[in-house]
């Protein structure tokens, strides 16, 4: 299923995150103080290959958001660089970043705020193509064909969006990125919303398009077993930074990071025993504060004397990378 | 007949809005035994929130309408009985967890009184012990510093934070029936578990529980008896490893095989074709059959009935009759 090129080779990735911060200042009074921050992405490197589909799972408020929306530009970085192709995204002038951010996209999670209601789906499909002058041929010939790729008929253009359902409303939206020619998408939770049996068509779809188009995505989603269907690699997040990142043979069968274990053991999963499950205690600590030493050392069934005190530095293990003392 | 907790016969119920009038829920039977917990699964709009809507008479109206069936409850009719009683009735004995917490939680008032008010009334104790009962059941549903959570409005609360507030003001009347529709939808799968420890001790003590959800691996987990709803209708019937192991209805079987897996096996997704219909557009007869690889004349020209299978076991599908036949030729 996978297309995965050279994970270690640098040449071959089309992002690089590399100590990415973007923190949120948290204000106070009427003087408008800033009283801290919301540490919500604290320091997060990795790479994304050509082709790969990286899977970004973690608890409500990890960040996992926010880190799509930096790379993308939508959020202003606090410290750090995304390398794009080998160029550094937050140096470049404003006309080459135009073009640059043409072949970065997002899809949201809620399809139908996401669309212009005003808008018919030729337009919407359309805008970004005029903008860019990038229609190829006859303009509703170009349409037809990125919603027919899309899985809409063609003759739906003249529509509007409430007049879809909400997988084909994200289907409208899938039309809409790859109209850009992207070379990377931001996929934060595009199906979470949909019917189960929707999901599975939009999840296919985004697969079918990456291998016809060599695309790259970050697939952010809570639901575990949603990711391990999709992603060639998965990170797991946890109040801001890295537990784990690896293939997703590597995280989801054989998890290293108390975190990770205890995340997927907590899945209902049909079939599967839920008396192994791993029951955290506790709740997941303030962004804004977080706990010294190893983040998730407050809930974490394994601590040790070391966790509440020293940060853990990364460990490899093949090509995964696990943030624990215990390795 | 005073085996079964509740039992719903031939519910019927109906919404008028600009594009006319629309069966929400269409001759919808079932029952809820003691101390069991029945799952009720379909797609978004199939029904499932106004089935759970009805039992406690809660459809507004207009523009919807219950317009036939009985909602018998430890033998009494509920939809016979005066809302003065049913108000009774409400919380006490059957509580609900709604999907949206904002329907349940005033916006006016600290969740702290809210808790206690309801305690007070249902449960004639004093204030103290109110305002005692109600700590517990935050830190049961672990709400971070519950003491302090005791004054805090619901906006000053997360989506999960209410929705956990929601849970602890159904479960701590201990009621005989809880209808839990979506209860765990804002949560993190972590915190989930801890919701599910909870409403499994209530089944210890023998509370029914009708549990509404679009998971699978959730009803795998928490279920003894599962219903399935497609399009207003209930499609299939089953204990919770005949509906895994043995799915008869096809939109069940499309169901499971949809759903993503947490492995890696890399194998596509198998998909439904087509798209849930609108209510307004039902079609004649099954209304599955746009969608199912199976359908046949019959499926157009009538509305199958539920045929049984097994013990517990119903699927409304002519293909189900037609199989017997078949079997029955060839004996
Ligand atoms: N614009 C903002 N201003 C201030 N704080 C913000 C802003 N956006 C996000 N945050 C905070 O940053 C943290 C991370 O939020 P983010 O939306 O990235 O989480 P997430 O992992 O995507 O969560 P979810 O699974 O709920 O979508 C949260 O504490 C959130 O409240
Ligand atoms: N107040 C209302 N006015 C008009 N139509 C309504 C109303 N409430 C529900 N309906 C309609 O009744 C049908 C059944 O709705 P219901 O809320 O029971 O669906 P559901 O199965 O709970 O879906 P979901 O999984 O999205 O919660 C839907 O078509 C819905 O649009
Ligand atoms: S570093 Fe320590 S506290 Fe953190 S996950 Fe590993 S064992 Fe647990
Ligand atoms: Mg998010
Ligand atoms: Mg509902």
């Amino acid at each position: 299923m996978s297309k995965i090129m050279d994970l270690q080779g640098i040449k071959s990735s089309v992002i690089e995150i590399k100590d990415l911060k973007t923190w949120f200042p948290i204000q106070r009074g009427i003087l408008s103080k800033t009283a801290g921050y919301v540490r919500a992405v604290d320091g997060i490197s990795l790479t994304i290959g050509r082709g790969e589909i990286v899977g970004l799972v973690g608890e409500s408020g990890c960040g996992k958001s926010t880190l799509g929306r930096t790379i993308v530009g939508l959020e202003k970085a606090w410290k750090g660089t995304v390398f794009f192709q080998g160029q550094n995204l937050f140096t470049l002038n404003r006309r080459d970043r135009r073009q640059v951010t043409r072949k970065l996209q997002i899809i949201f999670q809620d399809p139908l705020s996401s669309l212009n209601p005003r808008m018919n789906v030729f337009d919407i499909v359309t805008e970004g193509l005029v903008e860019f002058g990038m229609i190829e041929g006859n303009r509703d010939d170009h349409a037809k064909r990125l919603l027919n790729e899309a899985g809409l008929e063609g003759d739906v253009i003249f529509r509007y969006p409430h007049e879809f359902s909400g997988g084909q409303r994200q289907r409208i939206n899938i039309a809409r990125a790859i109209s850009m020619r992207p070379d990377f998408i931001v996929c934060d939770e595009p199906v979470s919303a949909l019917d189960v049996s929707v999901q599975a068509q939009v999840i296919n779809l985004l697969i079918d398009l990456r291998d016809t188009h060599n695309l790259s995505y970050l697939f952010i989603s809570h639901d575990l077993s949603v990711v391990s269907s999709i992603a060639n690699r998965v990170a797991v997040m946890y109040l801001g930074i890295l537990a784990e990142y690896g293939s997703t043979v590597d995280v989801i069968d054989h998890p290293m990071h108390p975190y990770t274990i205890a995340l997927i053991s907590a899945v209902p999963v049909p079939g599967r025993d839920k008396k192994k499950r791993i029951v955290l205690e506790g709740e997941t600590p303030s962004p804004s504060a977080p706990p010294p030493g190893c983040r998730f050392h407050t809930r974490c069934p394994e601590v040790m004397k070391v966790c509440r005190v020293k940060v853990p530095s990364m460990t490899r293990s093949g090509t995964r990378q696990v943030w624990c003392h215990l390795y | 007949m005073q085996r079964n907790l509740l039992e719903i016969k031939d519910l019927n119920v109906t919404f008028t809005t600009d594009e006319g009038t629309f069966n929400a829920v269409e001759n919808v039977s079932f029952h809820v035994g003691r101390g069991e917990i029945v799952g009720l699964v379909g797609e978004s709009g199939c029904g499932k929130s106004v089935t759970a809507l009805s039992i406690l008479r809660l459809i507004p109206s207009p523009p919807g309408r219950i317009e036939r069936g009985n909602i018998f409850f430890k033998g009494k009719d509920l939809l016979k009985m005066s809302f003065g009683d049913m108000r009774r009735f409400r919380g006490r004995a059957i509580s609900m967890i709604f999907q949206e917490p904002v329907a349940a939680l005033s916006p006016l008032h600290r969740i702290g009184q809210q808790m206690k008010e309801v305690l007070i009334l249902h449960k004639k104790i004093s204030k103290e012990k109110a305002k005692q009962i109600s700590i517990e059941w935050l830190e049961k549903v672990k709400i971070p510093d519950a003491k302090e959570k005791m004054v805090a409005y619901p906006h000053q609360l997360s989506g999960g934070m209410q929705q956990r507030v929601m849970i602890a003001m159904a479960l701590m009347l201990d009621p005989d029936l809880i209808i839990a529709d979506e209860p765990t939808t804002a949560l993190d799968v972590t915190v989930q578990a801890q919701v599910f420890e909870l409403i499994l001790e209530m089944k210890q003590k023998h509370t029914s529980i009708l549990l509404i959800t679009h998971d699978m691996g959730v009803i795998w987990e928490m279920c003894d008896r599962v219903l399935v709803m497609y399009a207003a209708r209930i499609a299939e019937e089953a204990n919770r490893n005949d509906i895994f192991s043995n799915p008869a209805h096809p939109y069940t079987q499309g169901l499971l095989k949809s759903i993503p897996k947490l492995s890696t096996d890399g194998k596509r997704l198998k998909t439904i074709n087509g798209h849930v219909p609108s209510p307004t557009n039902y079609p004649s007869g099954c209304h599955f059959r746009d969608r199912c690889p199976f359908a046949f004349d019959r499926c157009r020209e009538e509305e199958p009935p539920l045929f049984d299978i097994a013990k517990e076991h119903m699927a409304a599908c002519f293909l189900i009759q037609q199989r017997e036949l078949l079997n029955k030729s060839g004996e």
